[in-house]
C-alpha cells in the first residue's frame, strides 16, 4: 500500500462486543466473550495471552473464517459481522491471514508459485505486469529465490515455508494482515528472521498488522499497541511501552514476570501464575482471573470489572484493584 | 473377504519386501509429491515385475481379435473330432498340442487358449469399467459428504452401512435375471453386452461405498488443514476448494482405492460367472470355465488348471502392483 | 453401557428394516410379474392365478410388505394347501419346494454354520499366527515367506483352491470322502471329514488378510510410546508383546473378523457350489434359478441378519473393552 492511510476517518478495523461461543456437549464454550478494540490503518496490534485464551479464535473471526456469535466487526467502513461469501469477496483481498503451522498451511500438491498466486486467482485479480511477475516480486520481497517458484512446499525449510505463507498473504496488497502465531512453530534461530521480515514489511508497505502470539518478546519487537487476553476477554490494552513498563493488571504483570529479560521486576516483586486457566466452558463469576489472582477480594467474585481507561491515557485495564504496587499478599486459595 | 467386493476390508498396506528407503533427490527442482512417488515406484523391483505382467495382460486383452487371427481359431470354434467317445479331449493333458496350446474343453471341444484370451478381455473390461465407475461415484459422494457434512454426510454414511449389510453375492445373483426380465421379457434373446453392463452397474452400486468412506475420511482430515482455511480466507468458492485445493490431495487415496477395487471386481466377475449368473454362456469368462471344469475334475484335471492359474496370475499381479503403488504413494506405511 | 446397548440395537433394527424394505422392493416391484418366473415351464394359467392370489400380489405394495412383516413377527395364515397357520418367524411358502420357507432355512442353516464357524476359527488362528511370526521376525526370510504366502492367498480364488484340494485329497490320494454334510450330532467324524476341505480352503484364502492386517498393527503398536515405555521399564519381551502390544493390535482384527464372518455366512455360495454342499448359499442360488421369491427374500434377509448381528457383536465387544467407545 503506497497511498497514505490517513485519508480515511476512523479506524481501519473496529471490533465491538465480539463474541464466539462453540456449542459442545455440556454447554457453549465461550472462546471469545465480548472483545472491544480498534486497529488504525498502518498500526500494529499485538494480541497476547496463554494458549486457550481465545486469541486464535479472534484471529479467525477477524478474517471471517468463523462467524461471530455476537458483537460486530467493521472493516474499512464495511460491516463484516455476518456478511456472506459474496459480500465479503471484494474485501477478502484487503484482509489476509498468516497461519501458525507452515507445514499445514501450504497445499503440498501445489508449487509455491501457484500457492502465492492463489489469492489473485481466486479473486480474479490481474496485477500490472502479470501474475508471474507479481509472484517473483513477492518472493523477492519475502526473501525467497524467485527461481524456486515451481518447487513444492516439501522442498523448503520451515522458515522458508512461512515466508511463502507471508508472500501469499501479501499477494493482494492487503491493508490488514492477521498473523496467527507466525513464528511459534519455527526454530528459535529462524524466528528472529521472520519477525524482522514482518517488521520490514510493515514499515515498507504500511500495512496494519494484528499479531497474535503468546511470545511477549515477539510482540514487543513488532507491535505499537498490545492487548492482553484472558479467558476470552481483554484484560488490558494499551501502548507497548505502557503495557511493558507500567502494567496495571495483575495478569499482565504475571505474564511479564514469567519472561526473562522482558519483565521489569526483580525476584522480590515477581508474580507467579499458579495452576491452569479455568475452562471457558464454565468461566469463574465476576472477574475471570480471580481464581489465580493474588489480589482477589470478595468484590472480584461478584462484579465483573469493566475495561476502563486510567489516567486519561490510551491504556485501559479490566481490574478492580489495578496498580503497579507489589501486593499486600493474600493467599490465592481464599477465593477459589 | 474375497467373496464379497463390497465388504472387502481395506488392510493397511504392507511392504512387499524390506527394501531401503526411496531415492530422495533434494536438489532437483520441482519434484512434486506425485513425481517422487513415481520415482519410488520405478525403483521397486516388485512393482516393475508386476507392472510388466499387468501390461502384458492388458495387451493380450486388447489384442484378442489379432491373436485370434494369428492363432487361427475362434473362441466358439468346436473341434469335436479331437474328442473321444466320452467327450474328453484326446492326447495328453487335456489335448495340449501345437495347434491347441492349452488343450480343448471336454464335450464342446472348444479351444481353451483362445477362450482364456477372450476371458481375460471380459474380465479386465468389466473390472476396469466397474472400478472407474466406482471411483467416480465414490469420489464425488465421498468428497461432498466430507466437505459439506450435514445431512448429505449422514445419508452417505447410512447408505454405506446399509450396503455393507446387504449380502452382495445373493443380491448380485438376483438382480441380473430380474433386470433381464424387466427389459427383455421372458423369451427374447438377450445381447451379451446387456449382461456385461448389468454386471458393471451392480459392481459400481455395491463398490462405491468403500471408496466414498476412504475419500470422506481424507477430506475431513484435509478440511481442517490450514491451507484450506487460507483459500477460504482469500474468498475461494466451493469449485476452487474442491477441484484446486482438495482434489489434488486426493490423488493418492483415489489410486489406492482403485488398486483395491480392481482385483475385487476381477474376483467378483469370476465368482458370479462361477455361480452361473452374470454373463451369458457364449461370453468367455474364467469363472464359468472353472465351474464347467468341476464336472471333469477327475477325468480332465487340466481343464481346471489353465483358467485357475491364469486368473490367479492376473489377480496376483494386480495385488502386487497395488501394494507397491501404495508403498510408493505413502512411504511411511512400508513395512 | 446400557444406553450404548440400546442405541446400537436400535440402529441394527433400523438397518435390518431398511434391508427388508429394499429387498422387498427389489423383488416385488421390479419385474413385470414376479410369478411368471416362479413356476416351472409347464405351468397352467389357473395355477399361476392362484399363486398370485395367495401371494396377494394385487394388493398395494405397502399392504404386501405389511403382511410379510406381520408374518415374520407374529405369524400368519397361509392357504390350506400350505399347511394353514404359519408360526411366528413366518417367511412365507415356497411353491417351488412345496414347504414353508422357515423350514427350509432351519434345514440349511446348520450346514452353513458348520462350514463357516470352524473355518473362521481356523483362519483367525492361522492368520494371526502368521502375522505374529512375521512381525516378530521382521525383515528375515520368515517374514518374507509369510508375506509371500499372504499375498498368494489373497490372490487365490476359492473355487480354484477347492478344486485343487479336491483333486489331490479326494480323487488322487483318496484320503478324504467326497465332501458333503452330515449332522454333527449324528456323526462328528463324518461331519468333519465332509467339511474339512471347505474349512481348509476358506482358511487358506481368508487368513491372508489377517496375516497382513495383524502384522501391520503389531508393527505399529510396537513402535508406540507405551510399548517402548514398557520395554524401558525392563519388562521381559514376552510380557511386553503378550500383555501390551498384542492386546492393542487385536482390536482392528476383531472388526475385520466380525465383518468377514458376517459376510461369509451370507456368502457361502461359492464354497457350497465348489464342494457340492447344500447350505444357505446354494438355497439362494437355486431359489434365484427357480424364481422362488419367498425363498430369495428369506435368504437375503437371513444373510443380512448375520452381517448386522456380527457388526453389532463387534461394536459391543469394543465397548466392553474400550470405555471411550461408549461415550462416542
Amino acid at each position: 500500500m503506497t497511498d497514505g492511510p490517513a485519508d480515511e476517518a476512523g479506524p481501519l478495523l473496529r471490533v465491538r462486543g465480539l463474541t464466539k461461543h462453540f456449542p459442545v456437549r455440556g454447554g457453549p464454550v465461550r472462546a471469545v466473550d465480548g472483545l472491544d478494540f480498534e486497529v488504525r490503518a498502518g498500526e500494529t496490534l499485538g494480541l497476547v495471552g496463554e494458549s486457550g485464551c481465545g486469541k486464535s479464535t479472534t484471529g479467525r473471526l477477524l478474517v471471517r473464517l468463523l462467524e461471530p456469535t455476537g458483537g460486530s466487526i467493521e472493516f474499512a467502513g464495511h460491516d463484516l459481522t455476518h456478511a456472506g461469501r459474496r459480500h465479503l469477496r471484494p474485501l477478502r483481498g484487503q484482509l489476509q491471514i498468516i497461519f501458525q503451522d507452515p507445514y499445514a498451511s501450504l497445499n503440498p500438491r501445489h508449487p509455491v508459485g501457484r500457492i502465492i498466486a492463489m489469492p489473485l486467482r481466486v479473486n480474479r485479480i490481474d496485477p500490472p505486469g502479470g501474475t508471474r511477475a507479481r509472484v517473483r516480486e513477492l518472493m523477492e520481497r519475502v526473501g525467497l529465490n524467485p527461481e524456486h517458484h515451481n518447487r513444492y512446499p516439501h522442498e523448503f525449510s520451515g522458515g522458508q515455508r512461512q515466508r511463502v505463507g507471508i508472500a501469499r498473504a501479501l499477494a493482494t496488497e492487503p491493508r490488514l494482515v492477521v498473523a496467527d502465531e507466525p513464528v511459534s512453530a519455527l526454530d528459535v534461530s529462524i524466528q528472529a528472521q521472520v519477525v524482522n521480515l514482518l517488521r520490514r514489511l510493515h514499515r515498507d508497505l504500511g500495512l496494519a498488522l494484528v499479531l497474535i502470539s503468546h511470545d511477549l518478546a515477539v510482540v514487543r519487537h513488532l507491535c505499537q499497541r498490545v492487548a492482553v487476553m484472558y479467558l476470552g476477554r481483554i484484560v488490558e490494552i494499551g501502548d507497548r511501552d505502557d503495557i511493558y513498563h507500567r502494567p496495571q493488571h495483575p495478569y499482565t504483570r504475571a505474564l511479564l514476570a514469567a519472561v526473562p529479560h522482558v519483565g521489569q521486576f526483580g525476584p522480590a516483586g515477581r508474580l507467579r501464575l499458579t495452576g491452569e486457566a479455568p475452562t471457558p466452558l464454565d468461566p469463574p463469576s465476576g472477574c475471570r482471573f480471580r481464581t489465580r489472582c493474588p489480589r482477589a477480594r470478595e468484590r472480584c467474585a461478584v462484579e465483573e470489572p469493566a475495561l476502563v481507561r486510567r489516567d486519561g491515557g490510551g491504556q485501559a485495564t479490566a481490574c478492580h484493584f489495578p496498580g503497579p504496587d507489589p501486593l499486600p499478599a493474600e493467599p490465592v486459595r481464599a477465593m477459589a | 473377504m474375497s467373496l464379497s467386493p463390497a465388504a472387502g476390508p481395506v488392510p493397511a498396506a504392507i511392504g512387499s519386501g524390506g527394501t531401503a528407503g526411496p531415492p530422495r533427490d533434494r536438489r532437483g527442482a520441482g519434484h512434486s509429491p506425485g513425481r517422487l512417488a513415481w520415482l519410488r515406484l520405478r525403483a521397486d523391483r516388485t512393482a516393475l515385475a508386476s507392472g510388466a505382467a499387468l501390461v502384458l495382460f492388458l495387451l493380450v486383452a486388447l489384442a484378442a481379435p489379432l491373436i485370434e487371427l494369428t492363432y487361427g481359431i475362434g473362441p466358439r470354434d468346436q473341434f469335436q473330432d479331437r474328442l473321444d467317445g466320452f467327450g474328453l479331449p484326446l492326447g495328453r493333458a487335456g489335448g495340449v498340442s501345437g495347434e491347441h496350446f492349452f488343450g480343448l474343453e471336454p464335450r464342446l471341444g472348444r479351444d481353451i487358449f483362445i477362450r482364456l484370451v477372450y476371458g481375460l478381455r471380459t474380465s479386465l473390461f468389466v473390472a476396469l469399467a466397474a472400478a472407474v465407475l466406482t471411483s467416480v461415484i465414490g469420489v464425488v459422494l465421498g468428497t461432498l459428504a466430507g466437505y459439506l457434512g450435514g445431512w448429505l454426510d449422514a445419508v452417505v454414511t447410512w447408505i454405506t452401512d446399509l450396503t455393507l449389510a446387504l449380502p452382495f453375492l445373493v443380491v448380485a445373483l438376483v438382480l441380473p435375471p430380474m433386470l433381464t426380465l424387466r427389459f427383455y421379457g421372458q423369451r427374447d434373446t438377450v445381447p451379451a453386452a446387456f449382461g456385461v453392463g448389468v454386471l458393471i452397474v451392480i459392481f459400481a452400486v455395491f463398490g462405491w461405498t468403500g471408496t466414498a468412506r476412504l475419500i470422506r475420511g481424507q477430506v475431513i482430515a484435509l478440511r481442517e488443514r490450514e491451507f484450506v482455511a487460507a483459500a477460504r480466507a482469500s474468498g475461494a468458492g466451493p469449485w476452487h476448494m474442491l477441484f484446486r485445493e482438495l482434489l489434488p490431495n486426493l490423488r493418492a487415496p483415489i489410486l489406492v482405492s482403485f488398486s483395491l477395487t480392481v482385483p475385487q471386481f476381477v474376483t467378483g466377475e469370476a465368482a458370479l460367472s462361477f455361480i452361473g449368473v452374470g454373463l451369458t454362456e457364449e461370453t468367455p469368462s474364467f469363472g464359468r470355465m472353472i465351474y464347467q471344469s468341476l464336472e471333469y475334475l477327475q477325468t480332465d484335471p487340466a481343464f481346471v488348471l489353465f483358467p485357475g492359474v491364469v486368473i490367479f496370475a492376473l489377480v496376483l499381479a494386480v495385488n502386487l502392483f497395488g501394494d507397491a503403488l501404495r508403498d510408493a504413494l505413502d512411504p511411511k506405511s512400508a513395512g | 453401557m446400557l444406553r450404548f446397548l440400546v442405541k446400537r440395537t436400535l440402529s441394527a433394527v433400523l438397518t435390518l428394516f431398511a434391508v427388508s424394505v429394499l429387498t422387498f422392493l427389489m423383488f416385488f416391484a421390479l419385474p413385470r410379474d414376479p410369478v411368471s418366473g416362479m413356476c416351472p415351464r409347464n405351468c397352467n394359467p389357473e395355477r399361476l392365478e392362484r399363486v398370485r392370489q395367495e401371494l396377494g400380489l394385487s394388493d398395494p405394495l405397502v399392504v404386501q410388505y405389511g403382511g410379510y412383516m406381520r408374518g415374520v413377527v407374529a405369524g400368519r395364515e397361509l392357504g390350506a394347501a400350505q399347511g394353514g397357520h404359519c408360526d411366528a418367524p413366518c417367511l412365507g411358502w415356497s411353491y417351488v419346494n412345496n414347504e414353508a420357507v422357515t423350514d427350509t432355512l432351519v434345514r440349511v442353516l446348520p450346514v452353513t454354520l458348520s462350514i463357516v464357524v470352524p473355518a473362521a476359527v481356523l483362519w483367525l488362528l492361522l492368520g494371526m499366527g502368521l502375522g505374529l511370526v512375521s512381525a516378530l521376525r521382521r525383515g528375515t526370510w520368515v517374514d518374507r515367506v509369510a508375506i509371500g504366502f499372504s499375498l498368494t492367498g489373497a490372490s487365490l480364488q476359492l473355487y480354484f483352491v477347492g478344486a485343487v484340494l479336491l483333486l489331490i485329497f479326494v480323487y488322487t490320494l483318496g484320503w478324504l470322502p467326497v465332501p458333503g454334510y452330515t449332522s454333527l450330532l449324528d456323526d462328528p467324524v463324518r461331519w468333519a471329514g465332509g467339511l474339512v476341505l471347505a474349512w481348509l480352503s476358506l482358511a487358506l484364502l481368508c487368513s491372508a488378510n489377517y496375516a497382513r492386517l495383524f502384522r501391520a498393527q503389531l508393527l505399529e503398536t510396537l513402535g508406540e510410546d507405551f510399548v517402548r515405555t514398557a520395554r524401558a521399564k525392563g519388562l521381559p519381551r514376552s510380557a511386553v508383546y503378550g500383555r501390551h502390544a498384542l492386546r492393542a493390535a487385536i482390536s482392528p482384527v476383531i472388526t475385520v473378523a466380525g465383518l468377514d464372518v458376517g459376510a461369509a455366512l451370507g456368502g457361502t455360495v461359492i464354497t457350497e457350489t465348489t464342494f457340492g454342499i447344500h447350505g444357505l448359499g446354494r438355497t439362494a442360488v437355486d431359489a434365484v434359478r427357480a424364481g422362488d421369491l419367498p425363498t430369495i427374500m428369506a435368504t437375503v434377509l437371513a444373510a443380512a441378519v448375520f452381517v448386522v448381528l456380527a457388526n453389532m457383536l463387534v461394536d459391543l465387544l469394543y465397548a466392553a473393552v474400550d470405555p471411550r467407545v461408549r461415550l462416542g
